[in-house]
């Protein structure tokens, strides 16, 4: 348990539960029309006692936008992220546990899937589906599958080499259970690292796609929407993109930290 | 005589995240020039931790040393404070006046550079020769160490030689500068035997040659006793005793040394015996007892396996359509029975095929052609389904205990995954049985709910068999089961194993490469060679007349743990083994036999 405790563990559980209760709670506290409410006279202002992050080019402030975006983009990452795994793990293990003719032909799938750019892949599936945001994290969580499902493979790869796999083979176990008990818990760590980066993509694949026209629409806020909407006044008001930067950077920094501490308890050697 | 290298109360610790460990502390001993000194002592004892102080190599791992001096007996006659030494007068020493051997001559050798620069860049930087002058050096050296064709191998790169020649490479880098003291931990233990005699052989010859001293650090009693002038035994970090190598093998004073000397099985030892012998054990009065207790193993003359004309052969991919070029033929024609409650020992070196004969014999890979007959099933005739539940008479043990248990799961769901597997027993009843193997291995129950990674060595193999014991197997498939353990719990498992055989009744497909652990184990011995069994028949038979060549040449490579009986004094040769890969539409001869004596069989040809 020395580990759990560590300063950076501490950290990262203290990170993740504060943005958890900020995407819980904002929006039960802050009236919704606060992330829209104007303030014409304080376009682009810089931050002080009244607007404490500044605003942005319509006045709305930008620390009220963040808190009440933070439910949306998490919730947006979170499942594309889910997705991805309930696709992609399944995927992946199957093909680096058989190998052979199912990993040729799935892999040359997840091949042919990765020689696009997840954005635009995103992008078609989204505008397929149909532009709402249901549709789009469907789409981004599609769009990360292969990359999930190419490093599931190839930890099942080794992990299907190891000797308690061939032990579990001579002893009669079924492939299903090798799987499940053997392979899975093994090739979780890579899993967790993965989908920590992934999830940090998937808040801006999020922006990406909403400036086209595919995700959060405006007035609504998001993390992403709103650095995206930051581009154009960069020079003469950084802080528009500050805030959301910032809260997409602690998030992945904070979930980063648990990802580490979550490997931690789930491995028995490290107790 | 003025020692060379002095070792004055050394303490090692290591930094840990829960405060400094102790890796070795309170250890003192001397080498004079000319003088080979073993160090030996099981996993943990800190043997390799000295001789990486006496490099000051163990900075690089993590450690310091703590306490104690050091010295080495520089060339110009000035004694060097090894300990106290700058790291510049180190790098000056390291390589040049101290040579060193490590264990694995495959990860010793960097793989992208050519033979010809391993050994010039050391002769380069310390001896500050020309590119020509080191060439012609290391020409010289691969003379020296017997490498054939030496012109050609300072072209190639490490992965073009075979690991006896690489263990050479290796040697003749560190011989290079022609060093006062050689340290060679652990050079042989990852060599085939008959690999390892030649190599102990040369490495003997050298010393004589060149009048240096050799610090050799292995666990190995039957290596020390062929090399050793001197030996210090150690255990936990500490040494037990010191003394001449004839002392510590006729006469130990301490507990430790006598327990750790019987436990080491020696060849020729069980002449004139018919059945197996338990391994002896002092300090183990459990153990002691049950060796005297045990009757000599009952043995019924009824067949369990039969195996007919198995052949096994892996496709070798080549060219740009990824098409089989050529195959492997790692098994081949091999042909054997196992009776009810006897011990088959398969044995040869590394590649011979002895390891993808247990394999086919169990379908972990599948053979090309042959039969495999248990109680009355052909093995290879079922299909998936059958073939799962036919499991249950067959369990293999590995060679790896840390490798072949899950670290993620649990050691009592491990043991009753095989039980599950069958559905056997469930609930209670399967806690029941779990903790009833528990006993039979002598693991104690309250390691049911913990993880490998808590288990020593030992404990786990235990682990492991409980774990193929679980389904009362008819056949045990051992493969080098117990080669990755240290002696003393060597013999315990394999004292477990022959008392299993006594009460259950079960046989063992016994792979191993160790001779003298064979000997003691086994009914019958098959010798593999390039996937065929060129010997076979009952054990005294086989290893106290040796008939086919290459048995010979085995049996003769093997260090005998005796100091009044050394072998490898002058350089030797074996038979290289050659290449087991044949063009696709080879057609393998059958193996045919002549018998020699009752049972024992030798091939034609």
């Amino acid at each position: 348990m020395k580990r759990f405790l560590s300063p950076k563990g501490l950290v990262g559980i203290i990170l993740v539960t504060l943005i958890a209760l900020v995407g819980i709670l904002a929006p039960l506290l802050i009236p919704p029309e606060a992330a829209t409410a104007m303030d014409m006279t304080a376009r682009l202002a810089p931050p002080s006692a009244n607007h404490l992050l500044g605003t942005d080019q319509l006045g709305r402030d930008i620390l009220i936008r963040v808190l009440l975006g933070s439910r949306l983009s998490l919730e947006i990452a979170v499942t594309a992220v889910m997705i991805s795994i309930v696709i992609g793990l399944p995927l992946g293990m199957v093909s680096g546990y058989f190998g052979g003719r199912i990993d040729n032909v799935l892999m040359r799938l997840v091949d042919t899937l990765l020689a696009f750019p997840a954005l635009l892949l995103a992008l078609t599936i989204s505008a397929v589906l149909g532009p709402n945001l249901q549709n789009t994290i469907i789409a981004i969580g599609v769009a990360f599958t292969p990359y999930l499902a190419r490093i599931v493979r190839g930890e099942a790869l080794r992990v299907a080499q190891m000797p308690y796999v061939e032990a579990a083979r001579a002893a009669g176990t079924t492939d299903l259970f090798i799987l499940s008990r053997h392979v899975l818990p093994n090739i979780l760590p890579a899993i967790i690292v993965q989908a920590t980066i992934s999830l940090a993509f998937a808040i801006l694949a999020e922006a990406g796609l909403s400036f086209l026209g595919l995700g959060t629409q405006p007035p609504a806020a998001s993390w992403g929407l709103m650095i995206q909407a930051s581009r154009d006044y960069l020079e003469r008001a950084p802080w528009t993109a500050l805030a959301p930067g910032a809260a997409v950077a602690l998030t992945v920094l904070g979930l980063n930290m648990f990802g580490d501490v979550l490997r931690d308890i789930l491995d028995p050697r490290s107790k | 005589m003025n020692a060379l290298v002095t070792v004055d109360h050394l303490r090692v610790e290591f930094a840990t995240d829960s405060g400094p460990v102790v890796g070795v502390e309170d250890v003192s001993f001397a080498i004079n020039p000319g003088e080979t000194v073993c160090v030996v002592g099981e996993s943990g004892s800190g043997k390799s931790v000295t001789s990486l102080s006496l490099m000051r190599l163990v900075e690089f791992g993590g450690g310091t040393i703590a306490g104690g001096t050091l010295t080495f007996v520089r060339p110009d006659g000035s004694v060097l404070d090894v300990a106290g030494a700058s790291p510049a007068v180190m790098q000056d020493v390291r390589g040049n006046e101290i040579g060193m051997i490590f264990q694995e001559p495959m990860t010793s050798l960097n793989p992208v550079f050519t033979i010809e620069r391993q050994l010039t860049d050391g002769l380069m930087l310390h001896r500050g020769l020309s590119k020509d002058a080191a060439r012609a050096r290391a020409l010289e050296m691969l003379r020296q160490v017997r490498i054939p064709e030496p012109e050609r191998r300072l072209k190639q790169y490490p992965h073009e030689l075979s690991g006896g020649m690489r263990q050479r490479v290796v040697i003749a880098m560190a011989m290079a500068c022609e060093p006062r003291l050689l340290i060679a931990d652990e050079p042989t233990t990852a060599l085939d035997v008959t690999i390892q005699a030649e190599i102990l052989a040369l490495i003997n010859r050298l010393k004589r040659e060149k009048g240096m001293a050799v610090l050799f650090i292995t666990h190995d009693m039957a290596v020390v006793a062929q090399m050793a002038d001197r030996v210090v035994v150690m255990y936990h970090g500490k040494i037990v005793e010191t003394g001449t190598v004839e002392d510590i093998f006729e006469n130990p004073k301490e507990e430790y040394t006598r327990a750790l000397l019987a436990a080491v099985p020696k060849l020729g030892e069980m002449k004139g015996k018919a059945a197996p012998e338990k391994m002896r054990l002092i300090g183990d009065e459990a153990a002691r007892a049950a060796v005297a207790a045990s009757a000599p193993m009952q043995r019924r003359s009824e067949v369990l396996l039969e195996v007919k004309h198995l052949t096994t052969r892996f496709p070798v991919k080549g060219g740009i359509l990824r098409r089989t070029v050529a195959q492997v033929h790692a098994v081949e024609d091999v042909s054997f029975t196992l009776n009810v409650g006897e011990t088959l020992a398969l044995v040869g070196e590394s590649g011979c095929g002895k390891s993808s004969c247990g394999r086919s014999i169990l379908r972990l890979i599948e053979p090309t052609s042959g039969e495999v007959w248990i109680g009355g099933r052909d093995i290879g005739a079922l299909n998936r389904q059958d073939l799962r539940r036919a499991r249950r008479d067959m369990q293999m043990v590995f060679q790896d205990p840390f490798a072949s248990l899950n670290p993620y799961r649990r050691l009592k769901d491990q043991v009753a995954e095989p039980i599950q597997n069958f559905g056997l027993a469930r609930g209670q009843e399967l806690r029941d049985r779990v903790a009833e193997i528990f006993d039979r291995v002598r693991l104690p129950r309250e390691f049911m709910s913990r993880f490998p990674h808590e288990l020593s060595g030992g404990q786990r193999q235990r682990a492991a068999i409980a774990r193929a014991l679980a389904v009362n197997p008819k056949l045990i498939v051992a493969d080098e089961a117990v080669s990755a353990l240290d002696v003393s719990v060597q013999a315990q498992v394999l004292n477990l194993m022959m008392e299993l055989q006594a009460d259950l009744g079960l046989s063992y497909l016994f792979i191993s490469h160790d001779m003298a652990v064979v000997e003691r184990v086994a009914h019958h011995v098959g010798v593999m060679y390039l996937g065929r069994i060129v010997e076979i028949g009952p054990r005294p038979s086989v290893l106290d007349n040796p008939r086919h060549p290459y048995t010979q040449q085995l049996l003769s490579a093997v260090p005998i743990a005796d100091p009044r009986k050394r072998k490898f004094k002058d350089d030797l040769s074996f038979k290289p083994i050659t290449s087991p890969i044949f063009p696709l539409g080879h057609v393998a001869a059958p193996s045919t036999y002549t018998e020699v004596g009752p049972g024992h069989l030798v091939l034609n040809g």
